[in-house]
């Protein structure tokens, strides 16, 4: 079973809704939209040879120059028979951050959801219990994103002219 | 293993799931933030019918450090002092983790002899974090003396970190490229003592007390099993996942660091309970002991850091006579040298698992976005459904069986 067999099987099953294939170090990374995403993990997950049945990561990303796909959620799953890993992206827009839950297919899943909603705000459409879970539920933002720089942009005392810092 | 088991229909753990009757009246009982039985900072609160469990949920975040902003703006050498403070109780394998991801998105070859160094290092953290689990097991259920057998092995292990880098609990070992420093005679003499000689005759000192034991048995068979199939649906990996029958290990299934040049075995449970995991946390040390004898045997000549100089600090003499040292030293301290851009997920077999570094690099000095597999994180989602129906005191060997360590838990 390689990355090849799996892309083309996937083209035949989705067509369009899953591109931009990429292989960074060995490991398939695909895209598709939010429409897709479960009947595509479900499809990975039960498919007979491929088996794809440990989700061994999930979290997501901001990428504010990205206009219309600001935010990206990003599966990481590993068929333990094969041995063969696998990279799923979704990406959203700011305006609309509603994505359906994996809970369904995997429990585990659900503190990693709530983990990325914690943190960038993104909304697991489904998910049995969608609320904070390392931050104080007080918070009124979503910490991981970028527009919350680390330091205060203020401070005078950390601005390097040769450093560009 | 069947055979050293008590037949199920004897234990008395099997009495335990009795049906909960309607109409009771239900306690809630705060177990944590600070409570000297969950080892860390973090609330279960638990729905009591008298003694038993009805259900129970978790609270988690009391020590999150925002590691993953942080390491947003961090040069990538300085983020191994974040990985230490995830789970302390194995630091060197989270520092080596970290830096065999940053190697991967370089494209640095480390030489054989570091590979070998931080085999030798990553066994002896994980010998360190089975000891804490398996002796505090036994604290948990009232053993005292076996805690105390072990850990001065333990001290030991801290010893030789301390001779390999200078600190004992937040290590900090090891460079991109290779490791800090070679391995002293002081180094080799101290790891050839303790798994040559007292090791192995304190774990088996330890064993002895332990996995017979009438009262240490009947407290722990039986108690918090978990199929295979569900475990690998709550993500469970590395020695829980083991006990549950599912031989999934990262240094087989992907070696790293040469553990391909090593012989081992994976062990594995069958029952996924307490008593399995108690037992595959101390045939891997065993395990851990073999690899490290081997290494040390079989420890190559060389040099012991990547010819790399811009991201491997040259030595200090250098600095102060040669004009390119120089520059190169200012260049790394100041975190002024990019990487290159790219994408890397990268797993280590950590002391609970599969411990992940999702790195994404935008072509800048420091990680575009940071996310940390924790495996701590991922399994302790399963501990209500573990001990529903349990007493108090059963989920607290649950919770000491399943190691859940509060840094790797909150980051």
């Amino acid at each position: 079973m390689t990355n090849q067999q799996i892309a083309e099987d996937l083209v035949t099953k989705y067509g369009e809704n899953v591109h931009s294939f990429e292989e960074p170090w060995g490991l398939l990374t695909l895209t598709t939209n939010r429409q897709n995403i479960i009947s595509l993990l479900e499809y990975l997950k039960k498919h007979e040879t491929f088996r794809f049945n440990f989700l061994t990561d999930l979290t997501g990303i901001h990428l504010p120059e990205n206009t219309g796909s600001e935010f990206g959620v990003i599966y990481h799953l590993h068929s333990l028979e094969n041995n063969v890993r696998i990279r799923i992206k979704v990406f959203l827009s700011q305006d609309d951050l509603h994505i359906p839950t994996a809970t369904t297919l995997w429990p585990t899943a659900n503190w990693m959801e709530r983990e990325t909603y914690d943190f960038f705000g993104i909304l697991f459409d489904g998910h049995p219990k969608l609320i904070r879970i390392l931050n104080i539920e007080e918070m009124d933002y979503f910490p991981m994103r970028k527009e919350y720089p680390l330091e205060d942009a203020t401070r005078e005392d950390k601005i390097d002219a040769l450093f560009g810092r | 293993m069947e055979d050293l088991l008590i037949p199920k229909n004897t234990s008395d753990a099997l009495a335990l799931n009795r049906p909960i009757v309607e109409d009771t009246e239900f306690t809630t009982l705060n177990l944590g933030p600070t409570h000297p039985a969950t080892h860390g900072i973090f609330q279960n609160i638990l729905k009591m019918d008298g003694e038993k469990i009805v259900s129970g949920e978790q609270t988690i975040g009391y020590i999150h450090r925002a590691f993953e902003k942080i390491a947003e703006r961090r040069p990538f050498y300085q983020i191994t002092t974040l990985t230490d403070r995830m789970n302390y109780c194995s630091s060197p394998i989270n520092n080596m983790g970290w830096h065999m991801t940053v190697e991967k998105l370089l494209g640095v070859t480390v030489p054989k002899r570091a590979q070998y160094i931080r085999v030798i290092m990553m066994e002896l953290a994980r010998i360190a974090d089975h000891i804490i689990c398996n002796s505090i097991l036994g604290v948990d259920t009232g053993a005292y003396s076996g805690f105390l057998y072990v850990f001065q092995e333990r001290e030991k292990i801290y010893e030789i970190y301390e001779e390999m880098c200078g600190a004992r609990l937040t290590t900090n070992m090891g460079r991109i490229g290779g490791m800090e420093r070679d391995l002293s005679p002081t180094a080799i003499a101290k790891i050839k003592d303790l798994v040559y000689n007292s090791l192995p005759k304190v774990l088996a000192e330890f064993e002895k007390l332990f996995n017979r034991n009438r009262i240490f048995v009947d407290r722990i068979v039986n108690v918090g099993p978990i199929t295979g199939e569900r475990a690998l649906e709550y993500g469970f990996t590395g020695p829980n996942l083991r006990a549950a029958g599912v031989d999934y290990d990262v240094r087989v299934m992907e070696p790293y660091s040469s553990y391909e040049d090593f012989e081992f075995d994976i062990p594995v449970g069958h029952n996924g309970d307490t008593y399995d995991r108690f037992m595959v946390r101390n045939q891997e040390m065993w395990e851990s002991m073999k690899i490290i004898r081997q290494a040390l045997e079989n420890l190559p000549e060389g040099p012991y850091y990547a010819n790399e100089n811009h991201y491997y600090l040259p030595p200090k003499h250098d600095v102060y006579k040669n004009m390119e040292a120089l520059i190169y030293h200012f260049k790394i301290v100041m975190g002024e040298i990019d990487a290159p851009a790219g994408e890397v997920y990268h797993a280590v077999e950590g002391g609970n698992g599969e411990l992940g570094f999702y790195l994404v690099s935008d072509g800048g000095r420091a990680p575009y976005r940071l996310h940390f597999r924790r495996p701590s994180f991922i399994y302790y989602q399963a501990y209500p459904e573990m001990c529903k129906g349990v007493s108090i005191s059963d989920a607290i060997v649950i919770m000491s069986s399943l190691n859940v360590i509060a840094g790797e838990l909150d980051a």
